[in-house]
């Protein structure tokens, strides 16, 4: 049983990164009817924010030790942050926070990656087939991660959790098992927390704002909206913009649990494809729902017990399931009627 | 009717131009105008091909194998501060390029895919020249372009590859490896572990799933076996899988109190920094602290774990820290030049490259089978982990192998490993048809064209 608790607070982080990835990309498959590749590369994009912010933080003054020569035979360099220089005991605090406080640099920098790339290259896609698209933005998250890897290199970049969010918890205790059975990395809880206030906050907007109604109008039926005599265009614009802001902030949120390096996108992106399709093709909840269904369940089938019976079938869950339902429900679990189907 | 006369003169001139006819053919295809071996060097110049990830995962790991053949090639053509050709025992290399030919040298992307690398290192036999190829940081690779030079009649020197295979079943008369391998590993780190850790512990091994993972999950297994310990479980996890959580909770209530990473580059950084991060070093488990062990460690990838290396053990070809005086003189020029230390993976290309000049200086030919032979049993000193034999039977390189372990207090930012213990060659030596190593055939040199 506490294997078992174990593997679906796995498949809940999982789940959460799918889900948030798949949210961005079914909000612009429905509002702008774009199929886009390079939402993995925005996911991507963002968990260097948090590196940014952190070697930012983290710059240091150098300067060569009169004593001691490293082993090459040159002047051995002392390196101190500026942040502790300037500010002491709080410039340490700044630099362990560094990733939480990358959401507020993420924010704007994300949305106006979004602003840009919508108004610089997806709009003059609009009209053209589906396979177009996803050249083009594939295309544009190659170029992306080879920026990324030119200006990182290509080694994975640790980001720590702040040091009071870096140990475990009592998971077990606090849902009444027996103490110590289940105890999990306190930032993986934070993360599903994350996501949990994130998906919140976008259903939140999309419901109870009058911006909100606009674009779920707009999603339902564009030209009508257009008629009335709203500039659609300008609400799905800041609507790819959120997208790149979820996706961003996604990212930048994973760092701690998975190193970034400049193929962290394309890890994630054909994975979220697969949930976007199993959730429904333009389904937000559908999204959401298939993001945390897919990460139990492949969280599950990677156990030994399940891996002894069917071999490698942690590799192929995901895709099994797209394939069972699919075939039982040709528009995936919640999608919505002639999606796709024109 | 008409009578045929001629002079004696007459007679000489037509004997030599027939002579010279019949003699043609001959002359033309004699060593003087033909090459008889695949892209024998006509000019003043020799081509080495340098085939190493330039993109991909391993990237970082190939721009310095490319720095460290950048350095040799500036040594082998006698710039520079001579690094290790100083201390090098062999004193065939004049400083004057090889065999009198200036090295000068291309390079190709692996991408750490075998096809790719297949790819890259044909074109720069093809179409490059190149009388030799170099390089890579993966096992698959590294058999992959050894199979094509074997093929096709250069030599391959091989860069960084650990699994068994490389000098095991899948071994070539026209490859050569350096690098210490997964059996040396296990040999090296098994008697390390017990004085550490006891003879009563469970491991538990994650596997990377291709060629390198399956012979070190095997090496170690039968290296920790033998100590007493006990394999729980092996598990294989898919190359590049990011996120471990769901291997790495497993072991968690498997009873397992030893987990074992057969992991390289970012699978190692991820799977390691997940395992801190699960608790799993705080953990008491059979009354005993729970331990991670690393079997295959880089200082590059250390660096990328941060301080989760920690205290870990594992093992090394070379390490930038050793005072041996060729060591400190690789150290010196190539952190002069570049302005950080070198990794195993730069010392074993810039080795490999000197090793195969050397050769060629010995043997008088650039002709492969003259390397080979030249190669074969080779003995030599002074590359950095003293003295070394390049077994003629595998083809395989025999030299003393470094335990390291996680520095606790770095002082710097290379500084991540210290080195726990120097495991003499007796020690990791093998026979060639160990049943580890058995299946594979060297054949005959192949000097191609």
């Amino acid at each position: 049983m506490d294997a078992i608790l174990l593997q679906i607070l796995n498949g809940f982080d999982k789940g959460s990164a799918y889900a948030l990835i798949a949210l961005g990309l079914t909000l612009i498959f429905g509002t702008l009817g774009v199929v886009n590749f390079a939402h993995g590369a925005l996911f991507m994009l963002g968990a260097f924010c948090a590196v940014a912010v952190n070697k930012l933080l983290s710059l240091d003054i150098v300067t060569l030790s009169e004593t001691q020569t490293t082993a090459w035979g040159t002047p051995l360099e002392i390196r101190t942050p500026y942040a502790e220089v300037w500010f002491g005991e709080i410039g340490s605090v700044l630099v362990d926070y560094s990733v939480p406080l990358s959401i507020l640099v993420a924010i704007p920098v994300m949305l106006i990656i979004g602003v840009v790339m919508e108004r610089g290259l997806i709009k003059h896609f609009y009209k053209r087939p589906h396979a177009e698209q996803i050249l083009v933005t594939f295309g544009l998250a190659i170029v992306l991660q080879e920026i990324i890897k030119a200006w990182f290199g290509a080694n994975p970049i640790p980001q720590p959790a702040p040091g009071s969010l870096r140990g475990m918890i009592d998971f077990g205790a606090a849902v009444g098992f027996e103490a110590g059975s289940v105890v999990y990395p306190l930032w993986r809880l934070v993360y599903f927390l994350f996501a949990f206030v994130i998906i919140g906050a976008v259903f939140a907007f999309l419901q109870f704002t009058t911006l909100g109604m606009v674009i779920r109008a707009g999603m339902a039926d564009r030209e009508t909206v257009g008629l009335l005599g709203i500039d659609i265009d300008k609400r799905f614009t800041l609507v790819f913009g959120i997208a790149a802001v979820v996706a961003g902030l996604a990212g930048v949120m994973y760092t701690p649990i998975l190193s970034p390096d400049y193929h962290l996108g394309m890890d994630f992106l054909v994975l979220s494809f697969v949930v976007v399709v199993v959730g429904g093709m333009g389904s937000l909840s559908g999204a959401v729902l298939a993001g945390f269904l897919l990460g139990i369940l492949q969280s599950f089938a990677s156990m030994n017990e399940i891996k002894q019976v069917i071999p490698g079938i942690d590799q192929i869950i995901i895709y099994l399931v797209a394939v069972v339902v699919l075939l039982a429900r040709p528009r995936g679990l919640l999608g919505r009627k002639g999606v796709m189907e024109s | 009717m008409t009578t045929f006369s001629t002079s004696r003169r007459g007679l000489l001139k037509g004997g030599a131009a027939l002579g010279l006819g019949f003699a043609a053919p001959t002359i033309l295809t004699s060593k003087a105008f033909a090459a008889s071996y695949t892209n024998e060097p006509k000019g003043s110049t020799v081509t080495f091909g340098f085939n190493v990830p330039q993109t991909g995962a391993y990237a970082d790991e190939g721009a310095d194998e490319l720095r460290a053949y950048e350095l040799a090639v500036e040594h082998l053509n006698g710039e520079g501060d001579g690094g290790m050709m100083g201390t090098f025992s062999s004193k065939a290399l004049k400083g004057n390029g090889v065999l009198g030919k200036k090295v000068v040298y291309v390079t190709g992307d692996t991408q750490t895919k075998s096809d790719a690398a297949r790819a890259s290192a044909r074109r720069m036999i093809e179409a490059d020249g190149a009388i030799m190829v170099t390089g890579g940081s993966s096992s698959g690779v590294a058999v992959a372009v050894q199979g094509l030079c074997q093929e096709v009649g250069v030599i391959f020197m091989a860069g960084l590859t650990h699994s068994n295979d490389t000098t095991g079943k899948d071994r070539k008369a026209n490859g050569f490896r350096h690098f210490f391998n997964a059996y040396m590993s296990g040999a090296a780190l098994a008697p390390v572990l017990k004085s550490n850790y006891g003879s009563d512990r469970k491991a538990y091994h994650l596997t990377a799933d291709y060629t390198w993972g399956w012979t070190q999950e095997e090496s170690i297994a039968a290296a920790t076996e033998a100590l007493g310990w006990e394999t729980v479980n092996k598990v294989r996890t898919p190359l590049g899988a990011g996120d471990f959580s769901q291997y790495i909770t497993p072991v968690l209530n498997s009873g397992a109190d030893v987990l074992i990473l057969n992991h390289y580059g970012r699978d190692m950084v991820n799977s390691l920094t997940q395992a801190v991060q699960f608790g799993l070093r705080d953990k008491q488990v059979n009354g005993k602290n729970f331990e991670i062990v690393v079997p295959l460690y880089s200082r590059l990838m250390a660096q990328g774990a941060g301080k989760n290396v920690n205290g870990i053990f594992g093992s090394t070809n070379w390490h930038w820290s050793l005072q041996d005086e060729a060591s400190q003189a690789f150290v010196k020029s190539f952190g002069q030049k570049y302005g950080f230390p070198p990794s195993q993976a730069a010392h074993t290309c810039y080795s490999q490259a000197i090793l195969y000049a050397d050769a060629c200086e010995r043997a008088g030919t650039f002709n492969p089978c003259g390397v080979v032979e030249a190669l074969e049993d080779f003995e030599f000193d002074g590359l950095g982990n003293g003295p070394t034999l390049y077994r003629g039977a595998d083809h395989q390189c025999f030299k003393d192998v470094l335990v390291v372990k996680g520095k606790e207090n770095p002082s710097s930012q290379f500084d991540l490993l210290e080195v726990v213990e120097v495991v003499p060659v007796a020690n990791v030596t093998y026979a060639p048809d160990h049943p580890m190593f058995a299946g594979g055939d060297l054949g005959s040199c192949n000097a191609g064209v």
